[in-house]
């Protein structure tokens, strides 16, 4: 479920208008942006965006990104974007930041168009849980086999080929990857099959890790809250409450400050 | 008519691309037995002695007859489906029949970046697997990678390229192909750059690729021309590169009298694909490269409906 509150029918030009307001004077209104923005599904906010440059004919994007700073205008300006151009945005972001050794895994996870059916070959699952077991038996983790049953197969087949794997070994396949810590491509795949099999637990990972320990990764924390708040975000909420005994909402405010915080509980389902 | 004229228009009717209907109905039709016999005894590429003294069809020519007859009707329908469903049928038709690596390759490659999504969405439609996965079980050859990764491609479409790296990987492509004539030749097909590049880049940056290659590595060859012991590269270079020769090419070998059925079929698949796409272009290439008009060039080979209807769609573009 998603953490976001917003109205129903807004009115993208009242809301334009609001931004414009915020923008002028001695600084920049943030509390404003965030009750707005905050609360504005997509759809709502290409309107606004729409409005904005009807209006002023300026990018109200540009605009965000000259007014605001620091990890709040990371976050405003990852949330105003379409969700296509957002994943393109953080793509971008992220093959420059990380040298990538062997690239034929990751290009072969982004290129392949997966079938989308819920169909399920079970003996297929049986044969390449098989292919995986000798694989990792021999320590071939990037043996082409893995690459093609992990990258090429539907969603729905690779699970069932990875409980396969579980019913026949004890574990599951992620604990008999964790050879060489350093190994980049390892922790990739491990990562591709989190995903693949319980994205909410992922993320919720992904969260603990971003605020535990000395300081917070903010870069993570937005990537997360700003991409599931529409989606699941409540779901991978009640699991870290879970996992940490913390709800997720005291944590973030425990670790972040400033209009930054007051974004992300927003976007948490806080009501101000 | 003469007879021997209607023995040679009657044989002319049988061979080659499709039937000519109007012939078969207004000779054969009127002939009494003596005719039709008489023509059975003289055509010895159809019939053939039965030892119980009769002249019996030949099994191989009465199966290409069916072919024959199915010609226009197997034109019409690939023509009007939905060029995402017809891809798909042909890649799927290629993968399972040979696998024929040429027509995987040609779709692949021939495609606009959008065309080949949806040929992969259709596919989803219509099998119930991805093209990626099916042809990656399905293949076990050097060809598996390459052609896994040309199928999966959705290629930049801007003006935009970057003439120094595409210099450095003229070079890079020159240098595994130097590697790979030293020792086992085939490993060209699985090398990583020349995967990579052909499968990635997009298609202007492959021709300027091309273009360097040609003038600042070897001063001499083309890249398609140095790939010769390497026809599926060749195949992919020649596609990505220099499609209308590649298709003019094609043509020209399958528009022939004595060829297989699946070189008969590249005629259809490659004039209903591009009769809205580039077959002005195949034309001109055709005419450079062979001296005559693919007009005339299918005149000769093609018969009755199934040469009107493909003289038909190469005419579209003219107007």
């Amino acid at each position: 479920m998603a953490t976001l509150i917003c109205p129903d029918h807004p009115s993208p030009v009242a809301d334009a208008e609001a931004l414009r307001k915020a923008f002028q004077g001695w600084g920049t209104d943030e509390k404003a942006i965030i009750s707005i923005l905050g609360h504005r599904n997509p759809i709502q906010r290409k309107l606004i965006r729409q409005a904005y440059e009807g209006l002023y004919e300026e990018d109200l994007v540009k605009r965000l990104e000259s007014e605001l700073s620091g990890d709040f205008e990371k976050a405003i300006y990852r949330w105003i974007l379409d969700p296509e151009d957002r994943d393109v945005v953080l793509l971008n972001v992220a093959i420059k930041k990380t040298p990538i050794p062997d690239y034929r895994f990751l290009v072969a996870l982004v290129s392949i168009y997966r079938y989308k059916g819920e169909e399920i070959n079970p003996r297929l699952a049986n044969s390449e849980a098989d292919i995986l077991h000798s694989a990792i038996k021999e320590k071939a983790f990037n043996h082409d086999e893995v690459v093609r049953i992990i990258s090429t197969r539907s969603k729905a087949q690779v699970l069932a080929t990875l409980n396969h794997y579980k019913d026949s070994h004890g574990s599951s396949i992620t604990k008999f990857l964790r050879d060489d810590p350093s190994s980049d491509y390892l922790i990739a795949l491990r990562t591709t099959i989190r995903c693949l099999t319980d994205h909410q637990k992922y993320y919720e990972k992904v969260i603990r890790h971003a605020l535990n320990g000395p300081g917070t990764d903010e870069e993570s924390l937005t990537r997360v809250v700003v991409t599931r708040a529409e989606k699941d975000l409540k779901d991978i909420k009640n699991i870290f409450h879970k996992r940490n005994s913390v709800p997720l909402d005291h944590a973030v405010a425990k670790d972040t400050s400033g209009d930054y915080k007051a974004f992300l509980l927003t976007l948490l389902g806080n009501q101000d | 008519m003469a007879a021997s004229d209607e023995f040679g228009t009657l044989t002319r009717a049988f061979s080659g691309l499709g039937v000519d209907e109007n012939a078969l109905i207004s000779i054969l039709g009127k002939w009494h037995p003596e005719q039709r016999q008489l023509f059975r005894k003289g055509s010895r590429d159809f019939f053939i002695e039965d030892e119980r003294q009769f002249e019996r069809w030949d099994d191989r020519h009465v199966l290409q007859l069916r072919h024959e007859f199915l010609r226009l009707k197997d034109a019409i329908v690939l023509w009007t489906m939905h060029p995402w469903e017809r891809d798909a049928r042909l890649l799927k038709e290629s993968l399972y029949k040979g696998p024929q690596y040429n027509v995987l390759i040609e779709i692949a490659c021939t495609r606009s970046p959008e065309e080949l999504l949806g040929a992969r969405r259709a596919y989803h439609s219509l099998f119930d697997h991805s093209i990626e996965e099916d042809v990656a079980f399905h293949v076990h050859t050097a060809e598996k990678k390459l052609l896994v990764a040309l199928l999966s491609a959705y290629r930049y479409e801007g003006t935009k390229v970057n003439d120094e790296i595409a210099k450095l990987e003229a070079q890079t492509v020159w240098n595994a192909i130097r590697e790979g004539g030293t020792g086992n030749r085939k490993e060209l097909l699985e090398d990583e750059e020349i995967i990579r590049i052909l499968s990635t880049r997009s298609k202007l940056h492959l021709k300027a690729i091309y273009k360097h290659y040609k003038e600042l590595i070897t001063g001499n060859n083309s890249l398609d021309e140095e790939l010769d012991g390497e026809p599926r590269i060749k195949e992919t270079v020649q596609c990505l590169c220099t499609p209308q020769a590649y298709f003019s090419q094609v043509l020209d070998e399958s528009l022939k009298y004595n060829v297989d059925e699946i070189s008969k079929e590249s005629v259809s698949r490659v004039i209903v694909t591009r009769a809205d796409v580039d077959m002005k272009q195949i034309k001109e290439a055709y005419h450079t490269k062979y001296g005559l008009h693919l007009s005339k060039k299918i005149e000769d080979v093609a018969n009755g409906n199934y040469k009107d209807f493909l003289l038909t769609l190469l005419a579209r573009g003219d107007h």
